[in-house]
């Protein structure tokens, strides 16, 4: 599997990744690298097997319907970049 | 003060040999003074500490104190700490103060331990050298030119340079026990479930677990005492008791029967590690073990497929650091999109983005059946492989690592490289199983570390298999030259 600068580019794009130009080449070649790797899986036949998602196979606990967290939003958002009248800021969205 | 274990140091606090205050003095000032060769810490928390302490001698002194009260550690840069940063290594969190305990640090918090700092480690744990920190690498004590393994690398030097008796860390595909090996300490990574991972910053949630990194195994059943167990708020948390695993150490190896996996013995395991795990395993016949071959039949494709399944969930994991909420925020950004590329591109460091990216990859339309789903398939094969191997034995023994602690910068330019590292670690996070390194000889004058997995929740006879055997060698004694006076 051999990645070219445009499939580098398309990746960092779906991952909201900025990346600077010049390093798009050695992106490139490590991704590859690392799918070449990967592509070892190929030598295995694997039809009917169940895929194994978790190791002890477990289900999802379900829980009683009841209020277990407080509000802490004033806590959580003095770590915040930018708030504004308990809302977080981003750039303008909606011309 | 700083040789002695965890137990001892409990004896001579409740027989009042020494205050808990003065210990922790004691090691702050050794971290004070040495650890500007080592880097092993991002954060040291000097006036906790000493509130800590003065509090543990309060417990102590009212009769009131378990086996950890008043015993200094230091925790791996992962688990959140209130009103402390944690930076899990990252540009990302740098600024980032968690508003809450991590449950591990609570356990610990209320055992009465004393947190001494938090430590360094691979950025969000993605690394097994310590070299992708945004804090700078972290130097092995045996030796500063040699890297101390990762991704728990501070916490590993912390505890081999004895400026803590015992620290935490995680493994997600030998993060724990590749960095025992390395600088020559005991670690255990326990069955996937039986440490809470609330508060555990995320990297690949099916197989993140946390764990201990001490200088012995009696140390390690210590702490793993007080950090396993329930936890409601971790879902994958199992609702099973914690047994005392102090209890069992001395138990006899009499009729234990060890399985030795041939693809563990095979090409690319240097002569010098083979050499020292043969005659620990001749310790092991002499304390009445037999020692039979078993095989891993698709032990090779370990990494192949830890390195789809652990970029698929880190590139989902860390789609939360987007610059809005918390963490890292580019400058001026443009308009939304701008700010979360920039914020992430920025935050985070070469490695973190090249993982985010294959499994960004990988999971991406048309791609999905081909890598993860066959992934996970072949990881249904390989737990498979551990199950039938423990119907014929009661533990598999082999090495931690391929070679001993290579040299800083010697495998930096090559990701492929450095992954195959953890080769003999990583099957044992796919299939959730427990394991442990313990030091079991040197080799070029660098620790050479023992590798042993059990069963589903067989942490109490691992400890007791290491222990064992740490009664009949002083491997786990032997002291760094610049960190042992």
């Amino acid at each position: 599997m051999s990645l070219e600068r445009s499939d580098v580019e398309k990746i960092a794009h779906l991952a909201r990744l900025a990346i600077d130009r010049e390093v798009i080449p050695q992106y490139a070649r490590d991704l590859s690298n690392i799918l070449g790797l990967v592509e070892q899986m190929n030598g295995v036949e694997t039809g009917d097997i169940k895929p194994l998602a978790h190791p002890l196979d477990a289900v999802q606990r379900l829980r009683a319907d009841r209020v277990t967290e407080t509000d802490e939003r004033d806590r959580f958002q003095s770590i915040a970049p930018a708030v504004e009248a308990h809302l977080y800021l981003v750039p303008k969205v909606i011309e | 003060m700083h040789n002695k274990s965890i137990v001892e140091l409990s004896l001579s606090l409740r027989a009042g040999t020494f205050s808990c205050v003065e210990l922790t003095r004691h090691l702050l000032a050794r971290i004070r003074r040495l650890d500007g060769r080592l880097n092993s810490f991002v954060t040291v928390t000097d006036e906790r500490a000493l509130a800590q302490a003065r509090a543990a001698d309060q417990r102590l002194a009212k009769g009131d104190a378990g086996p950890l009260t008043g015993i200094p550690v230091a925790q791996k840069d992962i688990f959140c700490t209130a009103g402390i940063r944690t930076s899990c290594g990252s540009r990302m969190l740098d600024n980032f103060i968690a508003p809450y305990d991590a449950t591990t640090v609570e356990k610990f918090n209320a055992a009465g331990a004393v947190l001494l700092g938090k430590t360094n480690m691979d950025e969000f744990a993605m690394g097994s050298s310590n070299e992708t920190s945004f804090y700078g690498p972290v130097r092995n004590p045996w030796d500063l030119a040699a890297v101390p393994g990762g991704s728990s690398g501070g916490s590993a030097a912390a505890v081999a340079a004895r400026f803590a008796p015992g620290a935490t860390g995680t493994d997600t595909g030998g993060s724990i026990r590749q960095p025992a090996a390395l600088c020559g300490i005991t670690g255990i990574k326990p069955t996937y479930g039986r440490v809470s991972r609330y508060g555990m910053i995320a990297f690949a949630s099916s197989l993140d677990q946390g764990g201990v990194l001490t200088r012995s195994a009696g140390d390690a059943a210590a702490m793993l005492g007080v950090m396993a167990g329930y936890d409601p708020r971790d879902s994958t948390s199992v609702d099973r008791p914690v047994p005392d695993y102090t209890k069992t150490l001395d138990e006899p190896l009499q009729g234990l029967k060890i399985g030795l996996p041939r693809e563990y013995f095979g090409d690319g395991l240097d002569s010098g590690v083979a050499g020292v795990i043969d005659a620990a395993l001749q310790e092991y016949r002499k304390l009445g073990a037999e020692v039979v071959d078993i095989s891993l039949p698709n032990s090779a494709l370990a990494v192949p497929v830890y390195y789809v399944i652990a970029p698929a969930e880190c590139s989902s994991n860390l789609s939360r650091f987007d610059g809005v909420r918390f963490g890292h925020r580019c400058d001026k950004p443009r308009d939304l999109e701008d700010l979360y590329k920039r914020s992430r591109g920025e935050g985070f460091g070469a490695e973190v983005k090249r993982r985010i990216m294959i499994g960004t990859y990988v999971l991406s339309a048309g791609y999905y059946d081909a890598y993860y789903l066959k992934a996970q398939k072949i990881r249904r094969l390989m737990s498979q492989d551990f199950s039938d191997a423990f119907r014929k034995v009661d533990v598999i023994m082999g090495p931690a690592s391929p070679t001993v602690a290579f040299n800083i910068g010697e495998k930096t330019d090559d990701p492929v490289t450095m992954y195959l590292s953890d080769i003999y670690t990583i099957a044992v996070n796919l299939a959730g199983l427990p394991g442990m390194s313990i030091p079991a000889g040197f080799c070029a004058g660098r620790p050479v570390g023992l590798q042993i997995i059990g069963n589903y929740f067989d942490e109490a006879r691992l400890l007791n298999i290491a222990h064992r055997y740490q009664q009949v060698t002083d491997w786990h004694t032997r002291a760094p030259a610049e960190f042992g006076e």
